[in-house]
C-alpha cells in the first residue's frame, strides 16, 4: 500500500477535572452523582453580590501537573472572564485564563511498544485552570423540549491542557491520551473518569495534502467533540481524516476558505456531524476578572512542588528495564497499570530477589486475575510478601512453576498463605534419599530406557519423569531427570 | 430628637435618657410625615425596626453586651443583599429577588445592634447621578423637592437630609456617595478600595465599587466606617489591613497639616458660588494653621473618559447574569412563543431560537435605558479588535492617574476641591443628555480609578439655598487622617448643622 497523499495534523484539548474536595471559587463539594442542584451556593450560582475566592489547592494540583508535563510555571498568573450566554453558565461568563495562563511550553513523550509510530515528544502549548459549567439535560422525550439544568458541576476546577498539533495519526492521539491519563493517575490529581466527565477530549484535525509539485496544502481545521472514550477518539479521527480527504477532493477548500467547523462524534452511527460554525463568529470578550487577585508563586515554591512529584511513567519504565532487567515490553505493561502495580512489583522483586521471575508473575498471573475479576490492585487478596513466599518456594525447588500456579489459585480462592495452600494441595518437598530411591526403582524397571540412554538418546529418560510424578506428584521433574541420568550413567 | 447625631443619640441611649424604641419611633414618625414628599425609601421596615429596637432595649436593660451602634436606626441602600428581604437595586430585573444571604456589611450592621429602618432608593444598578434611573420612583432633594438628590445613592443622602435616619449606607463607583452627599448637604465617605468588603454588594463595576458610610457629621461617619470596615475572606479584593479606631482619633486635629489644591479644578465649568465656597473652606484651613500647596494632577482630565470605558466594561460582564434563566425578571413565555411562531410563518421558520429570544426580551424589558446603554458601551469596548484601543488603553491611563495621586500624596496630606461643578439640578433637566449627566462625576471619578479615599462634607449654601460640598481626598488607607482633617473643618464651621425646611 502506498502512503496516503497527505499528512494528518492533530492537536488535542483535554479538560481534566481536578481532584479537590471543594470547587474552584467556593466551598461547595465537587462530589459526583448527587441529586441535581444540591451542591450549590450563592457563589457558584452566580447570585447578585456573591464573589469568588480561589481554592489554592486547585492551583497547586495544576502546578504539579504542569511541572510533570515539563511546562514552565510563570511567577504571575491571572483570571479572565470568558463571556457567553448559556443556561448552564449562571454568571454569563466562565472564569478562565486568557493571555497569562498558569503554565506553558511543555511536552509529553509518547512511544509505541509495537512500533505503530516512532517515539516522539508532543508539545504542550499551555495548561490553564478554569471553572466547569453546569450540565444541561435536554428532555425532548415528553415532546416539550424542556431543558433541565443541574448546577452541581458548576465551578468544579478544570485544567485545560492544550497540545501542539504534533500528532500525525489517530494512533498517536490515542497514545498521547493514554500517556496523559497515566501521568495524571501517577500524580493523583484527577479521577480521569471519562464516563463521569472528569476527563474530556476535543480534537482539532486537518490535513496537509501533498501536491504534485511537492507543496503541502492545509485543509480547513475541524474541531471534533463528543468523544466519550479513547476508542471513540481514535475512531472519530480515522473517520474525520477520511471525510476531510473526500471533501478536499470535492471542493479543494483550503484553511481560511471556510469558517472553522465544530463536529460532534456520533458513536452509534460511527460518524461526525456538523454542530455549529465557530471561532470567527464568536467573540468571548475576555477581560481580567476584577473580583479576583492575580496568583503569584515564587521559584522556591515551584521547586518545592517539583520535589513533591512522584516517579513518573517514563522514568519508571526506564528504571524497570535498567535496574530490574525487565524487557521493555514487560516494563511497559507493568507501568501502564499504574503506580500501585509498580509498587507491588517492586516489593515482590525485593522479597524474592528475582526481578525477572517477579515481573513474569505480575505480568502473567497477577494482571490476568485483576482483569478477569475486574479488580483494582487494592482488591487483590495476595500481598507482595505472600506471593513472594510462593515464588521463593519455586526458586528453592519445592515445587515447579506449573504447580506454583495451582498454589496461586488455591491462595486466591482459599485466601491462605503459600505454605497453607501448598499443604492443602499435599505439596511438600521430597526427601533427597527418598527421591533417589524412587528414581532407582523406576530406572531398574525400565531396561529399554537404560539402553536407549546408554546408546546416546538422553531424551528417552523423559518417559521416566511421568512415572515418577505418578508415584509422587511432589517430585521436581528436573531433579528426577538428572538423578535418573546419573543412575544410568553410573551403571 | 431626630436632629441629633448618631453619636449624641448613642450617649442618650447609653445613659438611659431615651430608649431605642423611642428613637426608632421618632424616625419612623418623621418618615410618615415627610417620606411621601421626599421618596427616599423603596421599603420602610416599620414593624421589624420597632421589634429590633425593643430587643436592643431588652438586651440593654438585662446588661447584655451591645454592639457599637446599639439601638441607632440606619438606612441601607437597596443594593446590599439582605437575607429574606427583596434587594432590587432599583431595577425591574430584581423586583422580586430575595437573596438567601446577607452582605458582609449588613452582617456587620446586625452584629452592631443597629436598627435597619429601611432600604433606600437608587439609580438602577447604581448607574446614574440623579436617582432618576430608579425603576420605581424618583427621589426629591429635601432642600428643593423639584430637584434631584444626586445619585446613585440619592435615597441614602436624602433620608439623612430629611432627618428620616441618622445614619445611612451608600455605595460609590464614580461618586455615588460623595455627589449626593454634596447635593443634599450631608457627609459621605468613599473608603479606599478594599477597606470595606464588597461581598453581597450587587456589583456594578467590581474594581471601582466601594460601600461607604453616610451621616450628618464627620464623627458619625467615623463611627459607621469603624463598624463596617475590615478584611473579609469572602472578598479576595478586601485588604488585610487592621481597622483603626476612627472614633478615638476623629476629634484630634492633624498636626502640621498640608493641604493640596489643584488649580485646574477652578477652571471653566465650575459654578462661581461653589468656587467661592470651596475657596472659603481653604481659608478656614489656613486659619487653622494648615499649609496650602498647589499640586498638579496632569492626568485628571482623562478621568471621565477612562471611567466610562472601565465601568461599562465591567458592568457588561457583571450584569450578564441577569438573563431571565435562573432568577429575576423573565419575559412572558406565551407572548414570546406566539411572537416567534408568527414570525416563523412569515420567514419560513428561519429565525431566532426561543432561548435567544427569551434572553433578548427579558433583558430589554427588565433593564432601564441607562443600564442598557452602559451594557452596550461595555460590550462594544471589549469586542474583538476594540479591546486594546479602549479597555487596555483605559487601564494604562488609570495607572497614570494613580501615579498622579501617589506623587501628590508625597507632598500633601489631603487634596481639597469641589465635589460637583454645580448644585442640584431640576428633575428631568439632564435626562436627555447622558453626557452632561456623566460630567456630574468630573471631580469624583478619579478617586475610584486610583482607589484612594474621599469624603464630601457640607461647606456652604448657594443663593438658592442649595447645599455645596467640599471634597477631601487622602492616600489609600488614610481614612483616619481624612476624618481628622474633615472634622477640623466641621469643628470650625456650622454648615453641617443646617437642615432644609421640607415644603
Amino acid at each position: 500500500m502506498t502512503n496516503p497523499p497527505y499528512d494528518v495534523i492533530i492537536g488535542l484539548e483535554v479538560h481534566v477535572q481536578l481532584r479537590t474536595n471543594t470547587k474552584l471559587f467556593c466551598r461547595c463539594s465537587t462530589e459526583f452523582g448527587n441529586p441535581p442542584n444540591t451542591q450549590t451556593c450563592p457563589v457558584c450560582l452566580g447570585l447578585p453580590g456573591a464573589l469568588p475566592v480561589m481554592n489554592r489547592k486547585a492551583y497547586e494540583l495544576s502546578v504539579k501537573t504542569a511541572l510533570a508535563l515539563n511546562c514552565n510555571i510563570p511567577n504571575f498568573t491571572k483570571w479572565d472572564r470568558k463571556q457567553y450566554y448559556y443556561p448552564d453558565l449562571p454568571k454569563g461568563y466562565q472564569i478562565s485564563q486568557f493571555d497569562l495562563p498558569m503554565s506553558e511550553n511543555g511536552h509529553l513523550a509518547i512511544s509505541s511498544p509495537d512500533g505503530e509510530f516512532e517515539d516522539k515528544n508532543v508539545g504542550i502549548i499551555r495548561a490553564h485552570l478554569e471553572e466547569d459549567a453546569g450540565k444541561s439535560m435536554h428532555d425532548e422525550a415528553q415532546g416539550l423540549a424542556d431543558t433541565r439544568i443541574d448546577l452541581n458541576r458548576t465551578g468544579t476546577p478544570l485544567l485545560e491542557i492544550v497540545s501542539e498539533p504534533d500528532m500525525r495519526s489517530a494512533e498517536e492521539a490515542r497514545a498521547y491520551l493514554q500517556e496523559l491519563r497515566l501521568l495524571l493517575t501517577y500524580l493523583d490529581v484527577s479521577d480521569c473518569n471519562m464516563q463521569e466527565g472528569s476527563l474530556r477530549v476535543d480534537a482539532n484535525v486537518n490535513l496537509h495534502v501533498h501536491t504534485e509539485t511537492d507543496e503541502k496544502i492545509a485543509t480547513p481545521i475541524v474541531e471534533v467533540k463528543n468523544m466519550n472514550s479513547f476508542r471513540a477518539v481514535e475512531r472519530a479521527l480515522h473517520y474525520e481524516v477520511k471525510r476531510q480527504y473526500e471533501i478536499w477532493q470535492e471542493t479543494g477548500n483550503r484553511i481560511g476558505d471556510v469558517p472553522k467547523q465544530t463536529r460532534g462524534w456520533d458513536d452509534n452511527a460511527q460518524l461526525t456531524r456538523a454542530q455549529r460554525e465557530k471561532e470567527e463568529s464568536s467573540d468571548y470578550r475576555y477581560f481580567p476578572d476584577p473580583d479576583l487577585v492575580p496568583v503569584t508563586i515564587t521559584n522556591e515554591q515551584v521547586e518545592a512542588f517539583q520535589q513533591q512529584i512522584p516517579e513518573l511513567p517514563a522514568a519508571l519504565r526506564e528504571k524497570l528495564v535498567d535496574e530490574f532487567s525487565l524487557t521493555p515490553y514487560t516494563a511497559d505493561v507493568i507501568v501502564n497499570q499504574g503506580p500501585e502495580v509498580v509498587a507491588y512489583f517492586q516489593s515482590l522483586a525485593e522479597h524474592t530477589g528475582d526481578a525477572k521471575q517477579s515481573g513474569n508473575w505480575v505480568q502473567g498471573e497477577v494482571l490476568r486475575v485483576l482483569k478477569e475479576e475486574d479488580w483494582e490492585l487494592r482488591e487483590f487478596p495476595i500481598s507482595a510478601e505472600g506471593l513472594a513466599d510462593l515464588l521463593k518456594a519455586i526458586q528453592q525447588g519445592e515445587l515447579n512453576n506449573s504447580r506454583g500456579k495451582e498454589v496461586f489459585s488455591e491462595m486466591l480462592s482459599a485466601g491462605t498463605s503459600a505454605a497453607d495452600a501448598m499443604a492443602a494441595l499435599g505439596i511438600e518437598k521430597v526427601d533427597d534419599s527418598a527421591l533417589e530411591d524412587l528414581c532407582r526403582e523406576i530406572v531398574m524397571a525400565n531396561p529399554k530406557v537404560i539402553s536407549d540412554v546408554q546408546s546416546g538418546n538422553e531424551k528417552a529418560v523423559g518417559a521416566l519423569i511421568g512415572q515418577a510424578k505418578q508415584k509422587n506428584p511432589n517430585v521436581n521433574p528436573g531433579q528426577v531427570r538428572q538423578i535418573c541420568l546419573d543412575i544410568i550413567n553410573a551403571l | 430628637m431626630i436632629d441629633l447625631s448618631a453619636t449624641s443619640l448613642l450617649a442618650k441611649l447609653q445613659s438611659g435618657e431615651v430608649s431605642s424604641e423611642e428613637v426608632t419611633a421618632a424616625f419612623l414618625d418623621r418618615i410618615n410625615a415627610v417620606e411621601s414628599r421626599v421618596g427616599a425609601f423603596l421599603k420602610v421596615n416599620s414593624e421589624s425596626a420597632m421589634q429590633a429596637a425593643q430587643a436592643v432595649d431588652e438586651k440593654r436593660s438585662s446588661g447584655t453586651p451591645l454592639g457599637k451602634l446599639a439601638g441607632i436606626p440606619i438606612a441601607v441602600k437597596d443594593i446590599l443583599c439582605t437575607e429574606g428581604e427583596a434587594t432590587t437595586c432599583g431595577s425591574r430585573m430584581l423586583e422580586h429577588y430575595v437573596p438567601p444571604y446577607n452582605a458582609t456589611v449588613v452582617e456587620h450592621l446586625l452584629a452592631s445592634d443597629a436598627i435597619v429602618i429601611g432600604r433606600t432608593n437608587m439609580d438602577e444598578f447604581a448607574m446614574g447621578s440623579s436617582t432618576e434611573n430608579s425603576a420605581y420612583k424618583p427621589t426629591s432633594n429635601p432642600w428643593d423637592l423639584e430637584r434631584i438628590p444626586g445619585g446613585s445613592s440619592g435615597g441614602a443622602a436624602a433620608c439623612l437630609a430629611a432627618a428620616m435616619a441618622p445614619l445611612s449606607i451608600g455605595t460609590d463607583t464614580g461618586g455615588s456617595i460623595r455627589q449626593p452627599a454634596a447635593l443634599c448637604g450631608v457627609v459621605g465617605l468613599k473608603p479606599t478600595y478594599g477597606r470595606v468588603s464588597r461581598f453581597g454588594l450587587v456589583a456594578f463595576a467590581s474594581s471601582l465599587d466601594q460601600v461607604g458610610p453616610m451621616a450628618t457629621t464627620v464623627e458619625d461617619t467615623a463611627l459607621l466606617l469603624e463598624t463596617i470596615a475590615g478584611h473579609d475572606r469572602r472578598d479576595s479584593t478586601s485588604a488585610k489591613i487592621d481597622v483603626p479606631q476612627y472614633t478615638a482619633s476623629v476629634n484630634s486635629p492633624l498636626e502640621n497639616l498640608t493641604i493640596g489644591v489643584v488649580p485646574s479644578h477652578y477652571q471653566d465649568g465650575l459654578d462661581t458660588e461653589i468656587e467661592s465656597a470651596v475657596k472659603e473652606a481653604i481659608r478656614v484651613y489656613e486659619s487653622l494653621g494648615a499649609r496650602i500647596k498647589e499640586i498638579e494632577m496632569p492626568h485628571a482630565q482623562y478621568g471621565i473618559a477612562t471611567y466610562y470605558i472601565i465601568a461599562p466594561c465591567e458592568a457588561s460582564g457583571n450584569l450578564a447574569r441577569y438573563d431571565g434563566a435562573h432568577y429575576g425578571y423573565r419575559t412572558d413565555q406565551q407572548t414570546m412563543l406566539d411572537e416567534l411562531s408568527e414570525e416563523a410563518n412569515q420567514t419560513d421558520g428561519a429565525g431566532e431560537s426561543p432561548l435567544v429570544r427569551m434572553y433578548r426580551k427579558s433583558r430589554s424589558e427588565g433593564f432601564g435605558s441607562e443600564v442598557q446603554r452602559r451594557v452596550m458601551l461595555g460590550t462594544y469596548a471589549l469586542s474583538e479588535g476594540y479591546y486594546d484601543a479602549y479597555y487596555l488603553k483605559a487601564l494604562k491611563v488609570r495607572r497614570l492617574i494613580r501615579a498622579d495621586y501617589d506623587s501628590a500624596f508625597d507632598q500633601v496630606d489631603c487634596i481639597l476641591g469641589p465635589v460637583t461643578a454645580s448644585p442640584a439640578f431640576r428633575r428631568g433637566e439632564k435626562t436627555n443628555d447622558p453626557l452632561a449627566m456623566y460630567l456630574e462625576d468630573l471631580y469624583t471619578v478619579n478617586a475610584n480609578l486610583a482607589g484612594v479615599a474621599g469624603i464630601s462634607l457640607p461647606c456652604g449654601l448657594t443663593s438658592e439655598n442649595l447645599p455645596i460640598g467640599l471634597h477631601l481626598q487622602a492616600a489609600p488607607f488614610q481614612e483616619e487622617k481624612l476624618l481628622k482633617v474633615a472634622n477640623m473643618y466641621q469643628s470650625a464651621t456650622d454648615w453641617h448643622t443646617r437642615r432644609p425646611e421640607i415644603q
